[in-house]
């Protein structure tokens, strides 16, 4: 682990999230562009239990795994790109992470973009944060034309959404150069008044 | 007592290590805050053993989750432990962040040139 320290001359840290359902390919993602071997923590969160079960208490803690890896971008700048999953029941967890993050790529597997959808309201619900949908391509992924995967998704026109494949990492750094692109036309990333 | 993968625990409660507090001080500290110890400052005698890890992780600059994550300890709970090491001087925070406050757009306009030289 020594070694691993940023240069010293880094006093600023920008984040963005990367969700999406299990399996998806987000720690892919974040490794491929990371500087450091991707690495994880784990927090313990209370959820209220989902199925109606007389034997369980009403509350149980679950484990969640958040996978993060770095990029120093400048001589000042650090980027980390933390990917958690975007259900309902880890919201808890992600509202604290989501604070004051650039935006979210949402990852999207193609052959189960049902999965998605919880993913995509709870951002839309929950947040104002500028996001990016990536459609991360497995060799049988089906190849949906973009404007069907937009409807599918339900998505805004302005919502970029960038083919990538995962392990590929200027294909991954394009998917992030999509989503920063995006936040900077937002108001919050407009220049203050002089 | 149970040694099997399916069960894992610290040998020491969190709220122990925490002094039985489930918040930090601050409320500035974010996965991604930018943490440094003080130059030529170990952590003082009464230091817990995390504590003392934590210190001498951070002899170069580490972010919050990174520091979690080498100790293997959830990110809520080394938040309270660096707020106590930040109070009583042993690490500094490098790069301070207002809670809910945004980068800059000079900041994100680097991030896309660092970016764009993948």
């Amino acid at each position: 682990m020594p070694g691993q320290h940023l240069a010293p001359s880094v006093a600023r840290s920008v984040k963005i999230l990367v969700v999406g359902a299990f399996g998806v390919g987000k720690t892919t993602l974040i490794g491929s562009v990371s500087e450091i071997e991707p690495l994880r923590t784990e927090e313990q969160i209370t959820t209220a239990s989902v199925g109606v079960d007389p034997g369980l208490p009403e509350k149980q803690t679950t484990t969640v795994a958040l996978d993060f890896g770095r990029l120093t971008i400048s001589q000042e700048i650090a980027l980390y790109m933390f990917g958690t999953p975007g259900q309902r029941r880890f919201w808890d967890l992600w509202a604290g992470l989501a604070d004051g993050a650039v935006g979210a790529l949402v990852m999207v597997d193609t052959r189960n973009i049902e999965a998605s959808f919880e993913v995509l309201d709870q951002l839309e619900l929950r947040t104002k944060m500028p996001f990016a949908v990536v459609i991360n391509q497995f060799p049988d992924s089906p190849q949906y034309p973009v404007e069907r995967i937009r409807a599918a998704l339900d998505l805004l026109p302005g919502t970029p959404i960038v083919r990538c494949d995962a392990r590929n990492r200027t294909s991954s750094a394009q998917a992030l150069i999509q989503l920063v692109e995006h936040a900077l036309t937002f108001p919050a990333f407009q220049k203050a008044p002089a | 007592m149970s040694q099997g993968d399916e069960y894992r625990d610290h040998p020491v409660r969190s709220y122990v290590l925490t002094s039985g507090r489930a918040h930090p001080t601050r409320n500035t500290l974010r996965p991604e805050t930018l943490l440094v110890a003080v130059d030529g400052r170990p952590a003082p005698s009464t230091a817990t053993r995390q504590q003392r890890d934590l210190v001498r992780l951070c002899r170069g600059t580490l972010a919050l989750a990174e520091v979690a994550a080498y100790l293997a300890l959830p990110v809520s709970l080394v938040a309270v432990l660096v707020s106590d090491l930040v109070d009583s001087g042993h690490l500094t925070i490098r790069s301070n962040h207002q809670a809910h406050v945004l980068p800059e757009r000079d900041i994100l306009e680097k991030v896309l040139d660092g970016l764009r030289n993948i």
